[in-house]
């Protein structure tokens, strides 16, 4: 009888842990989880195919979000800033297509070639990746150092505060936390929150 | 003296008379936080926002039908205004609706609730006693009314 209450209490420990993993997700400092997820070129990617990276911009972006349109110029110039100096962008569209149609594999090999893309566009298409990091909005950046064979969380938020107008912006939240880490420096802030579009997550 | 001027802008605010109202952070947290006896909805969404749209009837069927007051806060472009008027004349929209125009997030989503990440829709609850309970994401008309249920 006292096992079994043992048993019992331990069920719903781990019932409850489990819940919140899945709601909580990543906090800065956390070791994050590699991926193998199909690139709008058809091939796969991993973190791990880039030996010379230093870390990784992780974001989370579809092509329906009209924050995410906004901030499209500023992801590619992001790539374009830090890819040379070890911080690739890789996106990741976690939308289920069934919710948003408008957010399938086919829709975002569009956008990807409109948008002349020069970072990977993958697709998380079982939502496993998502559901790790626990992201919650579209844009969503994950900024991952690699740490030995770790990648450690380093910043979580958005790109910088101001969606609207990139000459009008204050705060380059991003830039900031990659240039603290190119130049070894304690991130000033590791978080911030913004508006942006719910993740569809399955149902 | 404040507080009544704020009473009063609240009150206002909430007749619905059909116009938008522009408010910064600033001027939204002196409406929240003005006294109130029942509890008040502030759901937050947008025009683009196609999960928001779809529960905004169930948000102003259960207000009505629980006697609680609704303010619908747009978080759409405060640059062009009549998007969001032109969206609550086709959908009929009859409760008070604001359009927060603050785009320094991060200075202010935490203010709301610790439990927002600015993921829209979400929704802002604040009892008869002032306590604030937040609901990140879509909810049903039964989820919404079981929330205000809670509360009372």
């Amino acid at each position: 009888m006292r096992n079994m209450r043992l048993v019992f209490a331990m069920v719903l420990a781990f019932a409850f842990t489990g819940a919140f993993a899945q709601k909580s997700g990543y906090k800065v400092g956390d070791k994050a989880m590699d991926f193998e997820l199909k690139n709008v070129d058809g091939e796969m990617v991993s973190m791990s195919d880039h030996e010379d990276a230093e870390g990784f911009l992780v974001i989370f972006s579809c092509n329906t979000c009209p924050y995410v349109v906004a901030y499209e110029d500023r992801m590619i110039e992001l790539h374009e800033k830090y890819a040379p100096k070890g911080y690739p962008v890789i996106a990741i569209n976690p939308n289920d297509e069934a919710l948003s149609p408008g957010d399938s594999y086919e829709k975002m090999q569009e956008r990807a070639n409109d948008k002349n893309f020069p970072f990977a566009y993958v697709y998380d298409e079982s939502q496993e990746i998502v559901n790790a990091y626990g992201a919650t909005r579209t844009p969503e950046v994950y900024l991952l150092q690699k740490q030995d064979d770790d990648l450690v969380v380093k910043y979580i938020g958005a790109i910088d505060n101001n969606y609207r107008d990139a000459d009008e912006v204050t705060d380059r939240y991003v830039e900031e936390a990659v240039d603290a880490l190119l130049e070894d420096r304690q991130i000033a802030v590791a978080n911030t929150k913004a508006i942006g579009c719910t993740i569809k997550f399955r149902k | 003296m404040k507080s009544i001027i704020i009473a009063l802008l609240a009150f206002s605010l909430f007749q619905g008379d059909g116009k938008l109202k522009i408010v910064s952070f600033d001027e939204f947290e002196e409406i929240i936080e003005a006294p109130s006896d029942g509890i008040r909805v502030y759901n937050f969404w947008a025009t683009w926002c196609a999960p928001c749209i779809k529960e905004m009837p169930h948000f102003q069927k259960v207000s009505k039908a629980e006697g609680v007051e609704l303010m619908f806060v747009s978080l759409d472009d405060g640059r062009k205004p009549d998007r969001v008027e032109s969206f609550m004349e086709k959908r009929k929209i009859s409760s008070p609706v604001v359009l927060l125009d603050d785009i320094d997030y991060n200075r202010w989503i935490g203010k709301v609730s610790d439990d927002w990440s600015g993921a829209i829709p979400a929704t802002l609850f604040i009892d008869a006693e002032g306590k604030r309970h937040f609901h990140e994401g879509e909810m049903s008309e039964q989820e919404l009314k079981d929330f205000i249920n809670k509360l009372k």
